[in-house]
């Protein structure tokens, strides 16, 4: 049932973005493991890393798609389940560091012996289990969506005020980890890693890993919100982006469907996360920022509301942008390059990169027929 | 058709009394009593801000009255219940303005509003049967859109977007549908086969129609309730409402 469920009609679309990203999973870790410097195919660490990184962009991306582009529901903070899910990751690994620290405590990670804790708070118990940490990736930043998304939409909270208290909510969260006393390592947060069960974190045999396991979960997280999305479910869902108390009124409760996918979507985030911070090696406050939460959004407009590989797509191709604008002469003007970019996009390619581009695939194919009916996402 | 249950209060499939309802002060439902028979079609008139659509939206759950009571099938008070309960229990609803889900195909705006359970996990491991797909076709063939399944309900005409609204209503199988307008903005052509489309469906369905065009209404030959600010002002056969002074003084504004 399972499989059949992932499989569903599977389109052209998914079946080459899945095969890309198994693709790279093996040949990019493989070429830069075993392929001299020399060679012309040999990946670089740091270019691994990089795209690693960016991969967990997508998987952030096309769990926000899940919301928006399939549900109407614009979440600005969906920033904040993805720093959630870092945080929990964060945290195992601050317990593998041990008495390595820079004050050896076998027990009490370093910025907690230099504010003169005396044990460690019990909200960090178990968080030396990989298993138990691993819960918590998916349990925290979904229970957060499960809550907020109760309240928000049992008390039918839509549009615009969704948009501003999902803000609010990352802000808030951005103010409490900036604290010292939450015990998360205020605003430096958490960093220093040693390593990842047991591997060392540092090595290229590790970042290569994570490399091919963060290809691997974004095409999971691909599968699962596509087998939503083509579900009969992914169609109530979308029915009520459209029309919502039409679908009220054929008997569909809204707010619980907007509440699973909200969940699910948040348990996505959280995984994105996990797998951006033993990529990065930190985490801190400042993932909760707002704007990096609107970055998403961008992300996700820019590649193609409403078609999941579009997320994907358009958070790869503008954090590689973001990359290539940020090092250089042009590194001041890259807010106004981002700025632009969601304008151009908006006014010019309102389906994204990737629903124009197929829609002048479709028009070279059959020249003469009308432009194909694809179901255009409402505002 | 349908038995009295035992411990009811009535035998009618749906009884407003004494219902009131008030915006900002103004009484748009003033002292509200109508009942409905199972199996009964009824047509609804009045002149604008009689309180048609007002009623329409206390049955259906989307305004709660102030006071009075609204029965459905002799035991369940609606004003409890929210939206998808009442729709749950067999009480459908077409709009004024048609409202299908343009970015579904006309297949799947049938799909979604056909029969079933509504949770979250049923719709997410759904997988349609062939006696569902079999009532899907029908449906398609009764409101005439078969040879356009495929198509997305966007790109639809006004009158066939009615269509396909009452397709929905079908679809969902309730024992009351709700009809606000269903004639209007479309040809003559397509309101005489909206008439005849009704009626259809009013031979195993109780109906309430609202309706502003007459000759629509004389084609249907059923019993007409005639609202007036919030009220009822005549009840009867069409010719016999139309007879009425207090209807014509209030038509044509004296």
């Amino acid at each position: 049932m399972i499989t059949r469920f992932l499989l569903q009609n599977m389109d052209k679309r998914g079946g080459i973005f899945l095969a890309i990203l198994l693709g790279s999973a093996v040949l990019v870790p493989l070429s830069n493991l075993l392929l001299p410097a020399s060679s012309p195919f040999h990946v670089p660490t740091s270019t691994l890393s990089l795209w690693g990184k960016y991969l967990c962009y997508a998987l952030l991306a096309v769990s926000l798609d899940l919301v928006w582009g399939y549900c109407g529901i614009l979440s600005l903070g969906h920033g904040a389940f993805f720093a959630l899910g870092g945080y929990a990751m964060g945290m195992y690994l601050m317990r593998q560091i041990g008495s390595r620290g820079v004050y050896g405590n076998p027990i009490l990670p370093d910025f907690m012996v230099f504010l003169n804790w005396q044990e460690l708070p019990w909200y960090w118990w178990g968080f030396s289990s990989f298993p138990f940490a691993m819960l918590m990736v998916l349990a925290v930043p979904g229970l957060l969506a499960f809550v907020f998304g109760w309240f928000a939409f049992r008390s039918r909270v839509t549009g615009v005020y969704l948009s501003i208290i999902t803000q609010a909510l990352t802000y808030a969260l951005l103010l409490a980890f900036f604290r010292n006393d939450m015990g998360f390592g205020g605003n430096n947060g958490l960093t220093d890693f040693k390593d990842i069960l047991g591997f060392n974190i540092q090595a290229q045999a590790t970042r290569a890993a994570l490399f091919s396991l963060t290809c691997i979960m974004l095409a999971a997280g691909f599968l699962i919100a596509r087998g939503i999305v083509v579900s009969k479910l992914g169609k109530v869902v979308t029915a009520i982006r459209d029309a919502e108390s039409r679908t009220r009124f054929l008997g569909y409760r809204v707010d619980r469907f907007k509440l699973f996918v909200f969940t699910v979507s948040a348990c996505m985030a959280g995984v994105a996360g996990a797998l951006y911070v033993p990529q990065v090696g930190i985490i801190n406050p400042s993932e909760f920022a707002p704007a990096n939460s609107i970055e998403t959004v961008i992300w996700v407009a820019v590649g193609g509301r409403g078609t999941l590989v579009g997320a994907a797509l358009g958070a790869v191709v503008v954090n590689w942008a973001k990359t290539l604008f940020t090092s250089g002469f042009m590194a001041p003007y890259w807010l106004f390059a981002l700025g632009g970019l969601f304008v151009v996009v908006t006014l010019f390619l309102p389906k994204g990169i990737l629903g124009t581009a197929e829609a002048i695939w479709a028009r070279r194919r059959k020249p003469d027929s009308t432009p194909a009916a694809e179901p255009a996402p409402a505002e | 058709m349908n038995a009295p249950v035992p411990g009811a209060l009535t035998s009618s499939l749906l009884y407003l009394d004494g219902v009131s309802v008030s915006f900002d002060g103004f009484k748009a439902i003033r002292g509200l009593s109508l009942t409905i028979e199972p199996g009964e079609m009824r047509a609804i008139i009045g002149p604008n801000g009689a309180g048609k659509t007002t009623m329409m939206d206390i049955i259906t759950g989307k305004t709660k009255p102030d006071v009075g009571t609204v029965m459905f099938g002799g035991t369940v008070d609606l004003t409890k219940l929210d939206e998808a309960a009442i729709a749950n229990l067999g009480i459908g609803r077409k709009f004024q303005k048609p409202t299908v889900f343009d970015s579904h195909t006309i297949e799947d705006n049938i799909l979604l509003a056909l029969k079933s359970k509504r949770s979250v996990g049923k719709t997410l491991f759904w997988k349609t049967e062939s006696p569902q797909q079999k009532r899907i076709d029908d449906i398609l063939g009764i409101i005439r859109l078969a040879d356009r399944r495929d198509r997305l309900a966007g790109s639809l005409s006004h009158g066939q977007k009615q269509w396909l609204e009452i397709g929905m209503l079908l679809a969902q199988d309730p024992k009351l549908l709700l009809v606000d307008e269903p004639a209007a903005g479309m040809t003559d052509g397509e309101t005489a086969q909206t008439a005849v489309l009704l009626k259809e469906i009013a031979r195993d369905h109780s109906v309430i129609v609202v309706e502003h065009d007459m000759g629509f209404i004389r084609e249907l030959g059923v019993k007409v309730t005639v609202l007036h600010e919030g009220s009822v002002l005549a009840e009867g056969p069409l010719d016999h409402v139309s007879a009425n002074e207090r209807v014509v003084e209030v038509y044509l504004g004296r």
